[in-house]
């Protein structure tokens, strides 16, 4: 249903557009794979949950063009991205910054292994150690059932 | 007529529902056996109900009967017959019919097939199946009738979204509900064995089919999905991390955990804890997925019916049944002790990692689905979570599974040495170092995704071959041979399984690390060049289709002076739905797929025209499909059926106690 992204994004753009167009693409071709690295971690503002690089929005198209522009004029990647987002805000960035509370999201996948793992460990040494103590006494329903076939 | 019966049906399934949420669970308290019994006729009644309502819709459908609200917002008369049978599930009201129709689907099977499990566990999990059944039949009546009428009807309907009429997607929702419905029955095995009070290897046994039917479903469901998103989006994407496909993710991963902690159960009775917890979670991750997809509190592509009342009443639904369960489970896990014994190094050991790769990588993606949420509510930051930050906190667990996954699968149960499983494995991992290498040295890019990709396939596949082949014991080639084809079908289903998993993030790997893409205004009949191929546009034509108007580009694509292929792209208006599509032509290739489409005329003459090279593509969908013929061959193991026929021959053996 990524479709229904394109769908929403069309009607918002009268004419057919799609993502880039032969007319954005930079004559210098390093350029133009920096242009489409960075427009890849941007978002389409007025898309739900796509990239300016993936968009058909005219809104998407205005964005890659200023992408160029920036990298045209002598920026590094990282002082288009820091433009885009002063404009924008922190919500144009597909990949959060990994700065005040935004750490809990980066964090939480290699603390949780961590945990869990500890978690592991400790339960598997439990498992282990089982097999130093006496085998486990009979259920009271085993003892029966025991002496049941012992006794035929 | 027929549709208000369909109405009537859907009420008194209701009703069915309450009674068998009611009277099996009373009668398995009591220790009544009639008030039991009533749970299996009660599933059946509930399924054929049901099964009667969606038919009366889809009849609604087929005939175009634009009385019908739903009918009129999603069909039109011009419609391929495909897609109105289709356009029944393509909205929220019919899906949620669907949704139940599953749910009670599965009930049914449970007390049709569920002939040997304990009358007291069987009245439980039927009640507790019904329990969840009356809260989504209560759901559709109250808060998404699809059975509404219109005072006035139109004389023709709006059509249905023209980007959902298309064969993969035709199918791809019911797949992706076997998938997550399925789950619900395994909640209901868990709920039960907790009010029950006892697990055991049995219960491992009963659940373990269930979570594979539910796995392989959804494996089936995802990839449909995901190969549609390739091949109608007009640049192959293939996964975009879509707060909706995170919700099918979600779901898949945990029941795969499921399916691997099962097997402890099932076999050395431990782990029952946690397997009990992971089978609540996955259905609950399954009702977050209904809740994302239909609240609209997430803002994703999928977004169905953004209305408040059914995003609570579905928030109501799962505080409820995970609540519930949660709490049930609090109480009751201390009672479940483990029995088996195991060293560090051991099959069971190397499951447990298994599941805590597989939760965290679970886990990881639920935090990012729902921190813009979060954040927005807790610290005021409006900020997205998309494709770029899964890719880097996700893939990392990919790759650590697929590390330890051929040693894991090949050590022996209770006490292993890990030097024997890796002089065993060593072949495969000569192989697949060999492989990563070759591909290292090959590439023009450098970077590190491709080479590792294929290395972790090759060694996934190739320890799948090493871990069958050193099951086959000693003597002549021949014979092992022989033996290899007698073993039993579960070893048959991981091997294959696990090899799909190879086989699909070789295609991943292959196609992130080296597709290459040309955008270009061409004139009719230039030629130019994308990688080792010509491609030539030799014209343009206008198209009429059953509901569409296509222009429909004709493509030649050249090896040196031969032609080769011939494509055809296409762009499409509908004009009672408004909207265009492009249908992209793929010509698919073991190694490659090339994937073009054609964009829009251009002023100075000539057409945008797209191009890619997509290496390893179908490598993506195979390994899926080969994953999904895994779980079937697991699924018709010998033990299952035994289990199934030694219910047919109880009767006669013991004729009395």
């Amino acid at each position: 249903m990524k479709r229904l992204i394109l769908t929403l994004c069309l009607i918002l753009t009268a004419p057919m557009a799609q993502a880039v167009l032969p007319d954005e693409i930079l004559p210098d071709p390093a350029m133009e794979s920096r242009a489409r690295e960075i427009s890849k971690d941007l978002r389409c503002l007025v898309c739900r949950n796509e990239s300016i690089d993936d968009s058909n929005a005219e809104l998407a198209r205005d964005l890659r063009l200023l992408v160029r522009e920036r990298l045209v004029a002598g920026d590094s990647n990282d002082q288009v991205v820091d433009f885009v987002v002063d404009r924008y805000g922190e919500y144009v960035l597909l990949k959060p910054t990994a700065s005040g509370a935004n750490l809990v999201l980066w964090i939480a996948g290699p603390a949780m292994l961590i945990i869990a793992l500890g978690i592991g460990f400790v339960y598997l040494r439990g498992r282990r150690r089982a097999d130093d103590s006496a085998p486990q006494a009979l259920s009271d329903d085993e003892a029966a059932r025991l002496k049941e076939i012992m006794g035929e | 007529m027929i549709v208000e019966l369909g109405h009537f049906a859907l009420i008194l399934a209701f009703a069915t529902a309450i009674v068998q949420m009611v009277i099996p669970l009373i009668g398995a308290h009591k220790g009544w056996p009639g008030w039991m019994a009533v749970a299996e006729p009660a599933a059946s009644a509930q399924f054929v109900l049901t099964a009667a309502s969606f038919a009366a819709l889809t009849y609604a459908f087929v005939t175009s009967d634009f009385s019908l609200q739903i009918v009129v917002a999603n069909s039109h008369t011009a419609k391929p017959m495909l897609y109105k049978v289709s356009g029944v599930w393509g909205n929220h009201e019919g899906s949620m019919l669907l949704w139940v129709l599953i749910l009670a689907l599965f009930g049914a099977m449970a007390a049709w097939f569920g002939g040997n499990l304990p009358p007291s566990l069987r009245a439980r999990v039927l009640g507790v199946q019904a329990a969840v059944g009356v809260a989504f039949f209560a759901f559709i009546l109250f808060t998404s009738n699809p059975f509404t009428r219109l005072a006035v009807p139109p004389f023709d309907g709006k059509d249905l979204n023209p980007l959902l009429q298309d064969p993969g997607l035709a199918f791809h929702p019911p797949f992706l509900y076997l998938g997550y419905v399925g789950l619900s029955l395994c909640f209901s095995f868990a709920v039960a064995a907790l009010i029950e009070g006892r697990i055991d290897a049995a219960w491992g046994r009963w659940v373990r089919p269930w979570t594979l039917l539910s796995w392989l479903f959804l494996s089936i469901g995802i990839g449909l999905g995901s190969w549609w998103a390739y091949y109608e989006l007009g640049w192959g994407g293939f996964w975009f991390w879509d707060p909706v496909e995170n919700a099918s993710f979600m779901p898949w991963l945990l029941a795969a955990a499921l399916l691997h902690s099962a097997i402890v159960v099932e076999k050395r009775e431990s782990l029952k804890s946690w397997t009990i917890l992971l089978a609540i979670m996955a259905f609950s991750f399954s009702l977050i997925g209904t809740f994302i997809v239909r609240s609209g509190v997430i803002t994703s592509v999928h977004a169905f019916a953004s209305d408040p009342t059914r995003g609570v009443f579905i928030l109501g639904i799962l505080a409820l049944f995970t609540g519930g369960a949660l709490t049930l489970f609090a109480a009751r896990a201390g009672a479940m002790q483990a029995k088996g014994v195991f060293g560090m190094v051991s099959r069971e050991s190397a499951l447990v990692l298994n599941n805590i790769l597989l939760a965290v990588a679970a886990l990881v993606v639920f935090v990012g689905t729902i921190w813009p949420l979060v954040a927005e509510m807790a610290f005021g930051r409006k900020l997205s979570v998309g494709a770029p930050f899964f890719d880097m906190a996700f893939t990392p667990f990919m790759v650590m599974l697929a590390l330890v996954l051929p040693i894991g699968a090949i050590i022996p149960w209770k006490r292993a040495r890990l030097g024997r499983a890796v002089k065993q494995l060593a072949p495969a991992l000569m192989l697949a170092l060999a492989v990563g290498a070759l591909v290292w040295a090959m590439q023009t890019g450098r970077s590190a995704l491709g080479p590792v990709g294929m290395f972790l396939g090759t060694w996934l596949v190739t320890g799948a071959a090493v871990d069958l082949f050193t099951r086959s014991g000693r003597g002549a080639f021949g014979a092992r041979l022989g033996r290899i084809w007698r073993l039993p079908r579960a070893d048959w289903g991981k091997a294959v399984a696990h090899s799909g998993l190879g086989i699909t993030m070789m295609g991943i790997a292959g196609l992130t690390a080296w597709e290459e893409e040309d955008i270009r205004v061409t004139q009719l009949g230039e030629r130019f060049e994308v990688g080792a191929w010509g491609i030539s546009l030799d014209e343009v034509n206008r198209v009429q289709g059953p509901n569409y108007f296509s222009t429909t580009g004709t493509m030649t694509i050249w090896k040196g002076e031969n032609a080769l292929y011939t494509l055809h792209p296409e762009k499409r208006t509908y004009p009672v739905a408004k909207m265009p599509t492009t249908e992209a032509a793929i010509h698919n290739g073991f190694w490659r797929d090339i994937y073009v489409v054609i964009g829009d005329p251009q002023d100075g003459g000539g057409w945008a025209v797209r191009t890619y090279i997509k290496p390893l593509a179908n490598w993506i969908w195979a390994g899926t499909i080969i994953m999904a013929l895994g779980g079937l061959l697991s699924l018709s193991d010998r033990r299952y059926r035994v289990a199934a026929g030694a219910r047919k021959s109880a009767p006669d053996a013991v004729p009395a106690e």
